[in-house]
């Protein structure tokens, strides 16, 4: 593994692995002592190019536990709002030295192209690319699952063959939910897509997964383990933006996650949303804040799957690593 | 096995079984490795006045189910003490110096006994001790966790060619090697017998600080 630009791009070997370092590292996440010194003088980039908290805060955490250094660099206030274009900021870094480049940007693709295009020697980590994929979050989606889902433990060195997932909402602008897709089939679970049908994406019957219109006949016919709840936008509802659904009240009563749906699921059924919620639109507070939420631990494991990756993609020489793969072969 | 702490759980072991490679020897067979943790058993228990506050700690792969057989030889000998209060396992694979010289490396698990290390003797358990380098980073991963009273260390097999001023407390057998051979201990709880095997070493394998010793 020389990026992480894709969940369509790793095996089912490769995902277990990423998913059983990840609870090595979440174990030395309770320690007093968190801090492990095994990228010591490594430098980390992160590049954003697009808004963002958590996902910024989870990469710099983990690049920080594991003794690296942190370079911050969101587009505003930065050479880009001067109109710096991707290769320019690429090259600077090169000259920097980074030895990992975590970039999100509007744009789908863009850190295929920064991987590819010969700009810059690091690794690249796909932390959301425009409608594209957002894999260390389908990732840690599936490492929270394995860790309910699959029978005790952390599931070490298992998959999640067996595990039905609902994935609920805006489908068609979500690069979590083509991420989680992806990732889910290779790991052996069985998928449903459920939203209304402005939100499917066209050639959505490709993808390896169900698409129904109506939560409530999934809930009750698919008995789903996993409930995820993906982010519905307000502005998507005005015609400006797109005109995707009438009201968000209209919304909430379809594919909204309230009470009523919450007492529909299975008892071991987990519920998921990857954040920022929009509580009253696509969760209700009962929801969000049911036993049965798994949002917080959500974020705690990120960190540890996103240390995972970095150990993965920076610790050992990747290049011995791909020849032994295929040796291994 | 040699490459012993952190080699990736999914690839195959490259057992040097005695028929398919002539130059393998076996110095060390089952009764003469039970014979000495018997004695290494024996020995941390006179050396520590008794195992009340002994904690063993094996490190990934084979030295987890040594630590387990002189837990069990320390529980033979004291009734009093407990096997699940005196065994552990410590990873060191994240505080190694060669990371960025191989593969990366399956992160192996750490489990402290119930109680922790603080204030405690802790014995590491190793199955081949050479460069020293894994015991360095032991000693590091070991600060992480606690900070035991004092630190010994016992392994099965002593080949020499120390690159650091490290030397084992509790030893089975002093191996005399030359830097290229290759120092085998199989185990039954993973290889599915007990022996120490040596062998000429295979490519890039007689440097020491590397995977293999």
């Amino acid at each position: 593994m020389r990026h992480l630009l894709s969940t369509a791009d790793l095996t089912r070997g490769e995902a277990i692995r990423i998913l059983d370092t990840a609870a090595q590292m979440a174990a030395t996440q309770s320690r007093e002592i968190k801090k492990l010194p095994t990228l010591r003088g490594r430098t980390v980039v992160n590049l954003f190019f697009e808004d963002s908290t958590r996902t910024r805060i989870s990469f710099e955490t983990a690049a920080k536990r594991l003794s690296a250094d942190v370079i911050n660099f969101s587009a505003k206030g930065s050479s880009v709002s001067k109109g710096e274009s991707l290769k320019d900021t690429a090259l600077t870094l090169q000259a920097m030295g980074a030895d990992a480049v975590v970039i999100r940007h509007q744009a789908s693709g863009a850190p295929h192209t920064l991987a590819h295009a010969g700009w810059v020697d690091s690794a690249v980590v796909n932390a959301g690319d425009g409608m594209h994929q957002h894999p260390t979050q389908a990732l840690l989606d599936a490492y929270t699952m394995r860790r309910h889902l699959t029978g005790g433990g952390t599931g070490e060195g298992q998959d999640l063959a067996g595990v039905r997932v609902a994935i609920v909402g805006d489908v068609l602008h979500s690069r979590v939910a083509r991420s989680n897709v992806q990732l889910l089939h290779t790991l052996g679970a069985h998928v449903t897509l459920v939203a209304p049908p402005t939100l499917v994406p066209v050639g959505v019957e490709a993808w390896p997964c169900e698409v129904s219109f109506h939560l409530d006949e999934v809930l009750v016919d698919q008995r789903p383990d996993a409930v995820m709840m993906l982010r519905v936008q307000r502005e998507r509802m005005s015609s400006a933006g797109g005109g995707f659904f009438p009201s968000p009240l209209e919304y909430t009563r379809g594919y909204g996650l309230d009470a009523r749906r919450l007492g529909m699921l299975s008892e071991r059924a987990i519920v998921m949303h990857p954040g920022p919620m929009n509580r009253g639109l696509e969760i209700s507070a009962e929801a969000a804040d049911s036993p049965r939420a798994v949002i917080v631990e959500q974020v705690a494991n990120g960190v540890a799957v996103r240390m995972a990756v970095l150990y993965l993609l920076l610790a050992g020489d990747v290049t011995q690593d791909s020849q032994q793969d295929k040796a291994g072969q | 096995m040699t490459s012993g702490p952190g080699l990736p759980p999914d690839s195959t072991p490259d057992t040097p079984s005695a028929s398919a490679d002539a130059g393998t020897t076996e110095v060390l067979g089952a009764t003469e490795i039970s014979r000495a943790l018997t004695r290494i058993a024996h020995e941390i228990l006179e050396r520590n006045k008794g195992g009340a506050d002994v904690v063993l700690l094996g490190v990934p792969t084979r030295g987890v189910p040594l630590a387990r057989r002189l837990a069990s030889r320390l529980v033979a000998v004291e009734p009093g003490l407990d096997v699940g209060a005196l065994v552990g396992t410590l990873d060191v694979t994240m505080h190694r110096d060669d990371l960025h010289r191989q593969p990366p490396r399956a992160i192996g698990r750490t489990e402290l006994p119930e109680g922790g290390i603080d204030d405690r003797v802790v014995v590491l358990v190793d199955d081949v001790l050479f460069s020293g380098r894994t015991i360095r980073a032991a000693l590091d991963a070991i600060s992480d966790v606690g900070r035991p009273r004092a630190v010994q260390l016992a392994a099965l097999v002593d080949r020499g060619h120390r690159e650091l001023p490290i030397r084992p407390d509790f030893v089975g057998k002093n191996l005399p090697t030359s830097l290229s051979e290759r120092v085998s201990v199989l185990v039954e709880e993973i290889d599915g017998c007990d022996a120490v095997l040596i062998g000429p070493g295979g490519p890039g394998r007689g440097e020491p600080g590397g995977g293999a010793r």
